[in-house]
């Protein structure tokens, strides 16, 4: 355990672009990197599903189970101190890590969907009245659609759609128009799941900002590959899963704008987010605790407090840019074999390749891969109006992370070679 | 690759390629579309009947090597049976197709459905093996609508 410790603080220099000698001793400390199935070593390119946890991360969450568990906020006793002071520690960690001003602007939930679901049922249902209007984007991920709809339906509201290109970028001049004083609410993504795209995010929440309205970002694809700064951006809500960035599954953040969090009325009712309760009337608890009923994922939060030191370890900065090179070097090994088709090469892209091949259908070419040892995903990603925008029923995706390599993306090309053999 | 071999037998290939009764029916009796939402498999069924007897059966759509070939399979081995006779054939399929990658394939029993015993061994593909089946059961069964192996 101090091993691998010592390994991860010894060799910061985070102003250095990883070499190949940082990557190799990264992988080092992700054990399912080297999982084998019949004496082949397993390839990982699934990381836009969820990302592969380091040691240290895994070794936390035993830490706290063998010697720290306890529930959280309540216990007068030595464990429960710990376990209070480990929970809380996470979220400064996750405060710093996403450049949030205060800490009880950091809000737990189990992940991302629960973020954007937790607005739109305080925010939205408290913000959005009949004919009011919800924009979102043609390549949100079902989460960042159907919490709206849901709440458009409720409220005979309306959900206006920004387009987009055939590159796969937004059409900026179309998002203004779409913008007006109906508008109560702008929900974006930071990047696309689907097709990579890394949305200008800044410039969206500057034009709804002319107009008054808040914006929520989904970062469940920007967290953990883009350096992320919610006071920069402006952002009054940014919503992100641990479980994509080298953490726990089940635990994520909200993080909101505290005198919006303050106007919402609590999500959940329960413990821990009340400050007394009568029959007659109950007075809730202040930030963060409103929006955290209910003994919380304690374990999950101090795995995610872990995963973001890992990740602050290495810098984000340099994972950017490491995961920038890897993604022209995937993408031009997929441009360079014919009938691949890349399914969306915006100008700004992260690491998510989708692509279709003209002979195998995509779950056919997940299959081949699997047999290869190459984890790939095929489907629609949770995006079916994306898939409906390009007209095709689904694509294969590789997607990639920091701890990937050029071998990781040979054996992509090798597999695809596999898929030509059998199919075309 | 020895268990893609098994899942891709050269039948499936081949028919994945050259799909049988690969067109729609104008005069169809019924036809009834299947939806696989995981994978986007979609296909429609048609099927002209005479009687209990399906005198012409074909499909269009897009989907995976699995569930193409085994509707191009299907529509081969349904014209001329009867409803009773394809419901059969059906059950043996779909016994088969979920039976344990280890228990015994009666090949003889099950004629051309035997080269989808590989997909035994990745249970997520039973869905694009019985889609089309399950479309044509419903229409078969009177029904007009889509159905979806969800």
């Amino acid at each position: 355990m101090a091993t691998a410790g010592q390994q991860t603080q010894s060799a910061v220099d985070k102003t250095a672009p990883l070499t190949a000698l940082d990557i190799e001793r990264i992988r080092r400390e992700f054990p399912a990197l080297h999982v084998e199935r019949d004496g082949v070593t397993q390839v990982y390119l699934d990381n836009a599903a969820t990302s592969q946890k380091p040691k240290s991360v895994i070794e936390r969450i035993d830490r706290y189970y063998r010697s720290e568990n306890a529930n959280v906020h309540r216990g007068m006793h030595y464990l429960s101190e710990v376990a209070t002071q480990a929970y809380e520690e996470s979220r400064k960690k996750v405060q710093r890590f996403l450049g949030v001003p205060l800490s009880c602007e950091v809000i737990f939930t189990r992940g991302t969907t629960e973020s954007i679901n937790l607005v739109a049922q305080t925010y939205g249902r408290q913000s959005v009245g009949k004919d009011d209007e919800v924009i979102i984007s043609a390549m949100e991920h079902h989460s960042n659609i159907v919490p709206w709809q849901m709440l458009c339906e409720e409220k005979g509201a309306k959900l206006r759609v920004i387009p987009m290109t055939d590159r796969g970028e937004l059409i900026l001049e179309e998002y203004e128009k779409l913008l007006s004083s109906r508008t109560k609410l702008v929900s974006v993504n930071h990047v696309s799941n689907a097709l990579g795209t890394i949305n200008p995010v800044r410039h969206i929440i500057e034009k709804a900002h002319e107009h008054g309205v808040p914006v929520l970002v989904d970062g469940a694809q920007g967290a953990a590959h883009l350096p992320i700064d919610v006071k920069e951006l402006d952002c009054d809500f940014y919503a992100c899963s641990a479980h994509k960035m080298v953490g726990p599954t089940g635990i994520g953040v909200l993080y909101g704008k505290a005198e919006l969090l303050n106007k919402m009325p609590p999500f959940m009712g329960g413990g821990d987010m009340i400050l007394s309760v009568t029959f007659e009337k109950t007075t809730y608890s202040s930030l963060p605790y409103k929006f955290e009923a209910g003994t919380p994922n304690i374990a999950g939060t101090i795995g995610l407090g872990a995963a973001v030191d890992y990740l602050e370890s290495i810098g984000m900065e340099r994972i950017a840019a490491y995961e920038h090179e890897l993604t022209q070097y995937a993408t031009s090994l997929l441009e360079s074999i014919d009938g691949v088709h890349l399914v969306g090469t915006a100008r700004e892209k992260a690491g998510v390749l989708s692509f279709t091949m003209e002979n195998a259908h995509p779950h056919d070419i997940g299959q081949i891969f699997s047999d290869c040892g190459v984890a790939i995903r095929a489907g629609h990603h949770c995006a079916q109006p994306v898939m409906q925008r390009f007209g095709i029923p689904a694509t294969a995706r590789a997607s990639l992370a920091f701890y990937n390599n050029k071998e990781d993306l040979d054996a992509m090309a090798d597999a695809i070679k596999k898929v030509k053999e059998v199919f075309d | 690759m020895s268990s893609n071999r098994a899942l891709y037998e050269q039948v499936i290939l081949e028919h994945n390629k050259k799909p049988r009764n690969f067109h729609e029916m104008e005069d169809a009796d019924r036809k009834v579309e299947g939806y696989n939402p995981l994978c986007g498999d979609h296909f429609t069924v048609y099927v002209k009947l005479n009687g209990d007897v399906i005198e012409d059966v074909s499909f269009s759509g897009a989907g995976c090597a699995i569930s193409k070939s085994s509707a191009s399979v299907m529509t081969m081995l349904l014209k001329g049976k009867t409803k009773k006779e394809a419901e059969g054939l059906f059950l043996k399929f779909h016994t088969m197709v979920t039976s344990s990658p280890d228990s015994p394939v009666d090949e003889d029993d099950l004629g051309k459905l035997r080269v989808f015993a590989g997909v035994r061994e990745f249970p997520v593909r039973i869905k694009c093996a019985t889609l089309a089946w399950h479309s044509m059961l419903s229409a078969l069964d009177g029904k007009d609508e889509s159905v979806t192996t969800e």
